[in-house]
């Protein structure tokens, strides 16, 4: 079996891989790539802890063949912090303490910078439904939700 | 396994066409590779469609819109010309899975997918939409009821790739809307579903309807006699328990741990009847 050559864009630097037909764009990140920031839950697209853009829109890394990743561009977790200096969200959930065991914490971050790209003023109901498709079993959302709401609330007076 | 992603949609029938194996056709991939990972398919071609421009595209045409094959549901969503003919129709589209599901699944990879619980599929049926499939032997375009024919088992034949999917042109005075119970209010699948779209004339009265129900069958299912009680009528108590009445007969549903056959049946005709006031609603007519 032949592996497939892709090139592609990581988090704006130009990457390329081999990778089998059916290996996910998440196995590609965290195997071959040793981009393990973006984490495995579940592999069926309900848990978000894979989240990453592809061209601008947020989608399930699990649910993403490494091989349509060619002449894309991917965004992920590793791509939200600038050098040294954390992204607003980053700060936000330190100082909110929205983070427990920290597994579902990388694909909030995506999942909520792709909102606030879109939204920056959102209630804090369409914070939740952006974020159903994110699963956490320590924090029970409600500081994620704050952390989410205070860093657009920042975003917009800077 | 092989991954093919052709940039021309002939090229992507022939690929199919000459496959032996199984073969696949790849849109969202939010149902196929959730199928991969199980091991409930296995197939020797993978055939990824989204690199062929045309299926991307939503175009107005003839006073609706051809919605292409791999526009997900997310875009869908954001174009305000189809939602604001077709509100029930992104509504259903939208309330596909999580955002994340969203920006990538399609509303023809819900259908093809054929489960009765599919959301798309009854806002599609209710609306008249068709789809078109291109195939070995040519096009041909079938209404969307045609597609689903049993659990995971769709009309299409070998080598045959559904194009895009048809809205139609809508007189004035027109609405859609489509509901589905769940448990939750969000991601889960729907225990019943209903779809309702239809055209008022000017004295306020319905001039035409379509009903669709989702998860009570094998198959989404169209239910004219429910369509038939609406029309002539301004959509009264008596005509909404007709509605009801013909929704529920229509039922043949599965009884499981989300909802017995009972419970499916009855709340097929309540979803059904708060459908239809709202489609009227949005047709401008009294609530
Ligand atoms: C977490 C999660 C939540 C979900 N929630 C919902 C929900 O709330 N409601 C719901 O209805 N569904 C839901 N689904 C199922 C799935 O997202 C939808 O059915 C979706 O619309 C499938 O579209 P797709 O483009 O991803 O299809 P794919 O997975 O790409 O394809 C599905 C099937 O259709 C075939 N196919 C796709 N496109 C074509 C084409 N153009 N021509 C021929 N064959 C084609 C494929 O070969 C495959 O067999 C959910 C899935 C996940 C993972
Ligand atoms: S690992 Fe992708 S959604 Fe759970
Ligand atoms: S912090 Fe543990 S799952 Fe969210």
């Amino acid at each position: 079996m032949s592996q497939i050559h892709v090139s592609t864009k990581i988090n704006g630097d130009a990457t390329e891989y081999l990778c089998e037909p059916e290996e996910t764009l998440l196995d590609v990140l965290r195997d071959r790539l040793g981009m393990t920031g973006s984490k495995e839950g579940c592999g069926t697209g309900d848990c978000g802890a894979c989240s990453v853009t592809l061209d601008g829109r947020l989608v399930c890394a699990c649910l993403v063949l490494g091989a349509e990743a060619q002449d894309r561009e991917v965004g992920t977790v590793e791509g939200i912090a600038e050098g040294d200096s954390l992204h607003p969200l980053q700060k936000k959930f330190l100082e909110h303490a929205a983070l427990q065991c920290g597994v579902c914490t990388p694909g909030f971050l995506v999942a909520a910078k792709s909102l606030l790209e879109r939204n920056s003023d959102p209630s804090e109901e369409e914070v939740r439904y952006w974020l159903a498709g994110n699963l956490c079993r320590c924090t029970g959302y409600d500081k994620i939700v704050r952390a989410v709401l205070d860093t657009a609330k920042e975003m917009r007076s800077a | 396994m092989r991954y093919e992603a052709p940039r021309k949609l002939k090229r992507a029938v022939a690929l199919l066409s000459a496959e032996s194996g199984v073969a696949r056709v790849l849109a969202g991939g939010t149902d196929l590779l959730v199928q991969l990972r199980s091991e409930r398919i296995e197939p020797d071609l993978i055939l990824d469609i989204k690199r062929i421009e045309s299926m991307h595209a939503i175009a107005a045409e003839r006073g609706g819109y051809r919605i292409g094959a791999a526009v997900s549901c997310a875009a869908l969503g954001e174009h305000a010309g189809v939602k604001q003919l077709w509100p029930g129709v992104v509504e259903a589209a939208t309330l596909i899975g999580s955002t994340q599901v969203q920006g990538r699944a399609t509303m023809a990879g819900n259908l093809c997918n054929a489960s009765p619980a599919a959301d798309a599929a009854p806002a599609l049926i209710a609306a008249g939409a068709t789809v078109a499939i291109a195939g070995p032997g040519g096009r041909r375009e079938v209404p969307a009821e045609a597609i689903c024919l049993a659990p995971g088992r769709n009309a299409l034949e070998k080598g045959e790739i559904v194009e895009s999917l048809y809205l139609p042109a809508r007189p004035e005075r027109s609405g859609d809307a489509y509901l589905r119970l769940i448990p939750r209010s969000e991601m889960d699948i729907a225990v019943v579903s209903a779809g309702v779209s239809l055209s008022l004339d000017a004295a306020g009265r319905c001039s035409a309807a379509r009903v669709a129900l989702g998860a009570v069958a094998p198959r989404p299912l169209r239910v004219e006699a429910a369509a038939a009680a609406l029309i002539g009528s301004d959509l009264d108590e008596a005509v909404l328990a007709v509605l009801a009445a013909a929704c529920a007969a229509a039922c043949d549903p599965i009884d499981d741990k989300r909802g017995t056959v009972e419970y499916r049946t009855e709340v097929a005709g309540v979803l059904a009847k708060r459908a239809a006031v709202i489609a009227q609603t949005r047709a401008g007519g009294a609530a």
